[in-house]
C-alpha cells in the first residue's frame, strides 16, 4: 500500500440487464480532489460506489475490469471488505448521521475496528471534529443527539465520522447538494483543507463547485467517461465536443 | 352553495365518527357506574374465598401471564423480523411464506389457539392447567403481533442509516443492533404494547390452558385465572355480577395504564435520539 490513488482499468458495471457503466478507464491521483460531473442517471454515483464496494448491498450488481485502490485489487476473492472500507470513507448525499450523541457518531468507527479505551477515543473524537471543523461548535454538547444538528453540521459530522476510521481516501457522493450555500462554502473550504492529507472524489451536480476545488475532473455521459482532464482544461477548452455542450448549459 | 348530497354526506361522516366516541364513552361510564360502588376492601383480600372472591390473586396472575409471555413472544418476534427484514432476499420464497403465515396465525379466533394449546401443552407436554401452558399459548397467538409491528418499524428506519453504517466498514450485525434496531424502538414498543393489550383481554385461549383456578400460582405448572377470566367466572356464576362489574373497572384502569405508560416510555425514547 505504497500510494493511495486509484487505478481502473476497463471497468464495466451490469444491473441485471442494464449495462450502466461501460469500459471506463482512470487513474486517480494521491492527494488530489477529483470531481465527476454529468447529467443524472449517467453512472458517476453508481462509479464512486465501486471504490468502497458499496454496489456489493445491491442485489444483481456486476463488477468487471481492474480495480485497484492503495495498489490492491479490490475486487479479488480475498480482499477485506471491512479493511477496505476503513480505508476508503464515503459521505453520503443526505446527511445521515446516525441517532444517537454526537460523541458515539463519531466513534462509531474506531470502536468497530476494536479500539475500547475512553482515552484514545476520546482523542479520536476530539481530533477528527477538529479536522471536520465541527469542534468548536459541539465541543460543549458531544453528550447530545447528532439529530439535533443543523443540517451543515449533520455533514460536517459525517465527515468527521468517516475520518475517525483515519482513512486514506474520502468519497463524497454530492455532499452539499441538500444545503444551503453558506453550508456549502464551509464544505468547501473543508474539502481544500482536507486534501493535504486525503485522496477526495467528489460527485457533483454542481459545475461552478467542481471548478471551485477539484484538481481533476471526469465528465460522465451514459455509463461513460466522456472527458477526464485537469480542471482548468475540461471547463476552458474540452476537447469532446458533448462536454462543451454539457459545460455550457445545452443539456443536463 | 352546498349541494344537499354534500350535507348528507357531512352529517353521516359526522355522525358515524360521533357514534364511535359515544360507544366507548358508553361502555367506560356504563362499567364505572355499575362497577365503582362495588369495589370494596374485602375483593382485594391476600386469598380467594367463595365469600370475597377476591380479585387480588388475579391481579397478580395477569401480571405473571404478561412477563412470562413477552419474555418469549418479545425475544422470538424480534429475531423473526430481523431476519425477515435485513437478512433474506427480497422476493424471496420462505418470506412470503412465513408472511402469510404470521398473517394466517392473526386471524385464527382465540378460542381455537385454546384448543390447540390444550392439546399441545397441557396434554402433549403433560405441563397440565397452568401457568406455563397458559403463557406458551398466549406466545403463539401474540407472536404475529410482534413479528408484524417489528417488521414495519425495522422497514421505516431509513436506508440512509443502514448505507452509513456499511461504508464505516461495520458488519451486517453490528449495523443492525446498534443502528437500526436501537432507531426502531418506538416501534417496537407499540407492538409489545398491543401485545400486552392482547394478553390481559385474553380468556377463551386462557381457559383452556391455563384454568381457572384463583390462585396466586407458586409453580409454573400451577393453574391460574387472568382478571379478564376472573370476570368470565364471576359472571358465568350469576350471582357475583357486581363483583365482576367491579373488576371490570381494575381491568379498564390497567389497560388505561399501559397504554398511557407506553406513550410516555416512546416519548421518552424518542425525545433521547431526537
Amino acid at each position: 500500500m505504497d500510494s493511495y490513488g486509484i487505478s481502473v482499468k476497463g471497468c464495466d458495471l451490469h444491473y441485471g440487464d442494464f449495462h450502466a457503466l461501460k469500459n471506463i478507464s482512470m487513474e486517480i491521483k494521491e492527494h488530489r480532489v477529483t470531481a465527476f460531473i454529468g447529467p443524472s442517471g449517467c453512472g458517476k454515483s453508481t462509479f464512486i460506489r465501486i471504490f468502497n464496494r458499496m454496489n456489493d448491498l445491491i442485489e444483481n450488481c456486476r463488477v468487471t475490469g481492474d480495480i485497484i485502490v492503495g495498489g490492491e485489487d479490490i475486487y479479488a476473492k480475498n480482499t477485506d471488505v471491512t479493511l477496505l472500507r476503513k480505508n476508503v470513507g464515503m459521505v453520503f448525499q443526505k446527511p445521515n448521521p446516525f441517532p444517537m450523541t454526537i460523541y458515539e457518531n463519531v466513534a462509531f468507527a474506531p470502536r468497530t475496528y476494536g479500539i475500547k479505551k475512553k482515552n484514545e477515543l476520546d482523542d479520536i473524537v476530539e481530533g477528527s471534529l477538529r479536522k471536520a471543523g465541527l469542534w468548536g461548535e459541539v465541543h460543549d454538547r458531544l453528550k447530545k443527539s447528532a439529530l439535533g444538528l443543523s443540517g451543515g453540521q449533520q455533514q460536517r459530522l459525517c465527515i468527521a465520522r468517516a475520518l475517525a476510521a483515519e482513512p486514506k481516501i474520502l468519497l463524497m457522493d454530492e455532499p452539499t447538494s441538500a444545503l444551503d450555500p453558506i453550508s456549502t462554502g464551509t464544505i468547501e473550504d473543508l474539502v481544500n483543507e482536507l486534501k493535504q492529507q486525503y485522496t477526495i472524489v467528489i460527485v457533483t451536480h454542481n459545475m461552478q463547485q467542481a471548478t471551485r476545488i477539484a484538481d481533476e475532473t471526469a465528465f460522465f455521459l451514459m455509463g461513460e467517461v466522456v472527458e477526464f482532464d485537469d480542471t482548468n482544461k475540461i471547463f476552458t477548452n474540452p476537447t469532446d465536443k458533448r462536454t462543451e455542450n454539457y459545460i455550457t448549459g445545452r443539456f443536463g | 352553495m352546498r349541494k344537499p348530497i354534500d350535507i348528507f354526506l357531512f352529517c353521516l361522516t359526522w355522525g358515524f365518527a360521533a357514534l364511535t366516541l359515544i360507544s366507548l364513552l358508553f361502555i367506560i361510564i356504563h362499567v364505572l357506574i355499575n362497577g365503582i360502588p362495588h369495589l370494596t376492601p374485602t375483593l382485594f383480600e391476600r386469598r380467594f374465598t367463595t365469600d370475597n372472591v377476591s380479585m387480588f390473586p388475579a391481579i397478580i396472575s395477569t401480571i405473571f401471564f404478561v412477563l412470562l409471555t413477552l419474555l418469549m413472544a418479545v425475544p422470538l418476534g424480534i429475531f423473526a423480523s430481523i431476519y425477515l427484514v435485513e437478512y433474506v432476499k427480497k422476493g424471496s420464497k420462505i418470506v412470503t411464506l412465513i408472511r402469510s403465515a404470521t398473517e394466517m396465525l392473526a386471524g385464527i379466533p382465540s378460542v381455537v389457539y385454546g384448543l390447540f394449546g390444550m392439546l399441545m401443552f397441557v396434554e402433549f407436554f403433560g405441563f397440565g392447567w397452568s401457568l406455563i401452558s397458559g403463557s406458551l399459548t398466549l406466545t403463539v397467538m401474540i407472536l404475529p403481533v410482534v413479528i408484524r409491528t417489528t417488521e414495519e418499524a425495522l422497514k421505516s428506519v431509513q436506508g440512509g442509516y443502514r448505507e452509513g453504517g456499511f461504508a464505516l466498514g461495520a458488519g451486517k450485525l453490528r449495523v443492525v443492533f446498534r443502528i437500526v434496531l436501537p432507531s426502531a424502538i418506538p416501534g417496537i414498543l407499540a407492538g409489545v404494547i398491543l401485545a400486552i393489550g392482547r394478553i390481559v383481554g385474553e380468556t377463551a385461549a386462557l381457559i383452556f390452558t391455563a384454568g381457572t383456578i384463583p390462585q396466586v400460582p407458586q409453580e409454573l405448572t400451577q393453574s391460574a385465572r387472568t382478571l379478564a377470566v376472573h370476570m368470565w367466572a364471576l359472571s358465568a356464576e350469576a350471582h357475583h355480577t357486581n363483583e365482576a362489574y367491579a373488576t371490570a373497572v381494575i381491568l379498564l384502569l390497567i389497560v388505561l395504564g399501559i397504554n398511557t405508560a407506553s406513550a410516555v416510555i416512546a416519548r421518552l425514547i424518542t425525545a433521547k435520539t431526537k
